[in-house]
């Protein structure tokens, strides 16, 4: 009887932890926000094969406005990509959680390359992981540029800051990013400055130069190039890496013959990360982590990698790409050309406003 | 069992009969959904912004005693006068609205009279085509000016094909892309209140001035016009006072020089962070948009007069 007693405890004991653990495993799903044309849906649908976590998955298209959404708190989100330049200051504001690397057996596969160069930024890597990096520089039209202008300076800063040179462009469309912490940077590495200054003295001097070239830029805009490049509405572009990759081929699926190419400037370009990262009061964090863990296996990382034509920052993924990709130094630029690179800095809040107003006065001639 | 009758106090009942429950409903409305947001965007305009989540800091700091101390702040305020690149874009999009509501008008009232005219077994359907682009989403209708007006867009290659024009129309990303954006999003605003009003009217009364010798031209200036005042008073508020804040079309289909304050709001509350003079922005937009709006309620009572 006694005994009969002590295993119904026991029993009821176990019931009860068993419907603990239940109650303590998160629901299967996992909420992600991530760049718009950033992925191949084929990762999300083998994560939630491989785990059952649903993928909610949701694109957007601009750090600021990412950044509003998790500053206001609540986001929802349990997984989003900032570029390491802002992710360093919402890091600073508490935005996000520091990322529990037991969970992350797969974060050895990473590129400490990559992740020194994040380092620059902060403590970043206690509260990312890379996702994939790229460059800002120079896409166009092939047969439209060579129209215009012999031997065009394509692979300059001059191509889009001298007036002589893009002026040619007018006709057939220049758009520019709208986003300033790209360009003015851009702008004063032109001129012969440091393009990471933060006195605001030298950041005004953007001005000059893009005044110069304002009335030859149709747009600034930062998403809508990808389809005008690819069907040929326009010819010119200062723009992310990858963007104009898919631009260029959208516009071979399409078989309209036009012709994109994509070229780092000689003089150096902003290189950038966008970093996988979990705010803190994410509804989901375990699901999280074992998202954040199945994006660094290589087979899983290569597949996107693969599709978005950006280069990734998993080292241990590099035998599974495409040889054109990993060979192409638009996309993993020669050591010498990375050498030029330069990452943008985090602007306090009084530079910050100097440069929007700077910008805003670039883009809008107030 | 016997259930008693709950004896409801008599104060209460008075309070909450019938007639004041129904009363309340818009006032509960106005409280919730204007008022209370309202009242947050205003404290935040006096607040300064900090690195934290939220990015500005609390009015209310609660210190030892029960009553807290007030840290407001008119920074922003003083900032936005400081700058005329704000007095620029409200006066741009005061124009800008203007010239649409305008343009509406004139395209609105042709459409609502010839509905109102029509024979009235067409005039369900008439006005069903004219709600109809309501049932897809306002940014994909917008979305698709893109490509009506793009240098390779519809707009251009039919124009071209028909030998009309050798060389496409720059249209997209200037300001007459923003002027057909507006006018083709707002025009049913324009068209309802008008045709509701038109086709109430009296025929009696142009029959009338047909029989005295008035001309049809004449007739409709000094008869239709006036007695439609209401409807067109009720249709130009109803697109100016939106068309002031407009962001998503001067964004999409503007060019980069398109100044509006609802983008220089935007790049306040996005590029800068700085929650207090987008707020303040907003609160200015809105002080400046109720001198219409009072006009408008008045014009209102005087049509239920």
């Amino acid at each position: 009887m006694k005994n009969k007693i002590k295993y119904l405890l026991i029993a009821s004991v176990l019931t009860c932890s068993a419907q603990i653990a239940v109650a303590e495993e998160e629901e299967k799903v996992v909420h992600v926000l991530n760049w718009s044309d950033y992925i191949d849906e084929q990762v999300l649908t083998n994560f939630t094969d491989a785990t059952g976590i649903k993928v909610v998955y949701d694109v957007f298209d601009s750090n600021e406005v990412l950044e509003a959404k998790l500053l206001a708190g609540g986001s929802g989100y349990d997984v989003v990509v900032p570029s390491a330049s802002f992710l360093a200051r919402q890091i600073q504001a508490g935005v996000f959680q520091k990322l529990d690397k037991s969970k992350l057996s797969n974060i050895g596969n990473m590129w400490d390359d990559v992740e020194e160069r994040v380092a620059q930024f902060g403590p970043l890597n206690d509260y990312s992981v890379n996702w994939h990096w790229g460059t800002t520089g120079i896409g166009y039209n092939e047969g439209m540029i060579n129209e215009r202008m012999e031997n065009a300076p394509t692979d300059s800063l001059a191509m889009i800051f001298d007036p002589d040179v893009i002026s040619k462009f007018a006709d057939c469309g220049v758009h520019f990013l709208n986003a300033p912490t790209e360009i003015i940077p851009a702008a004063l590495l032109y001129i012969g400055e440091d393009p990471k200054s933060t006195d605001t003295e030298v950041i005004k001097k953007a001005e000059g130069v893009l005044a110069k070239v304002r009335p030859y830029i149709q747009k600034f805009h930062s998403s809508q190039y990808i389809d005008s490049l690819a069907n040929g509405d326009i010819c010119l572009v200062i723009g992310w890496s990858g963007d104009i990759f898919m631009a260029q081929y959208a516009a071979w699926d399409a078989e309209n013959g036009v012709e994109i190419v994509y070229e780092i400037p000689k003089e150096g370009a902003v290189i950038w990360f966008d970093q996988l990262a979990i705010p803190k009061d994410a509804p989901h964090p375990d699901n999280a982590h074992k998202f954040i863990n199945w994006t660094m296996i290589p087979e899983q990382i290569a597949i996107a990698t693969n599709y978005v034509w950006f280069a990734n920052g998993n080292l241990a993924s590099q035998p599974l790409l495409d040889e054109e990709l990993l060979n192409d130094p638009a996309v993993y630029p020669t050591p010498e050309v990375l050498a030029g690179l330069y990452t943008v800095p985090t602007y306090d809040a009084a530079t910050q406003r100097v440069l929007t107003r700077t910008w805003t006065k670039i883009t809008t001639g107030y | 069992m016997n259930i008693k009758e709950i004896q409801i106090p008599t104060f209460l009942k008075r309070i909450f009969n019938g007639r004041n429950t129904v009363i309340s409903m818009p006032y509960l409305w106005l409280l919730f959904l204007f008022l209370f947001p309202f009242i947050i965007v205003l404290k935040i305009s006096f607040a300064q912004p900090i690195l934290a989540m939220p990015p500005y800091t609390d009015l209310l700091k609660w210190g030892e005693s029960w009553w807290p101390t007030i840290q407001a702040s008119f920074d922003s305020y003083l900032f936005i006068f400081s700058d005329s690149l704000y007095i620029r874009a409200y006066l741009s999009s005061l124009k800008i609205a203007l010239i649409s509501t305008v343009l509406t008008l004139i395209i609105g009232y042709a459409i609502a009279y010839s509905v109102a005219r029509a024979p009235t077994r067409w005039r369900g359907i008439l006005l069903m085509i004219v709600i109809l682009p309501f049932w897809t989403s306002f940014l994909i209708r917008v979305y698709a000016w893109i490509g009506i007006l793009k240098t390779k867009g519809l707009l251009n290659l039919a124009l071209i094909s028909l030998g009309i024009i050798d060389k496409p129309l720059i249209i997209m990303n200037t300001d007459l892309a923003v002027y057909i954006g507006i006018v083709y999003s707002y025009l049913p605003f324009m068209i309802l209140p008008l045709y509701a009003n038109l086709e109430k009217m009296d025929m009696n009364l142009l029959e009338a001035a047909a029989d005295l010798g008035c001309r049809p031209f004449k007739t409709f200036w000094t008869v239709t016009i006036p007695l439609s005042l209401p409807g067109i008073l009720a249709g130009c508020f109803l697109v100016f006072i939106p068309v002031v804040g407009e962001f998503v079309i001067p964004d999409l289909l503007g060019g980069t020089r398109t100044l509006m304050i609802g983008k220089v709001l935007w790049g306040e509350f996005f590029y800068n962070r700085d929650w207090p003079v987008a707020s303040a922005v907003a609160i200015i937009l809105l002080a400046l948009l109720v001198v219409p709006i009072m006009f408008y309620q008045k014009s209102q009572e005087k049509a239920i007069s």
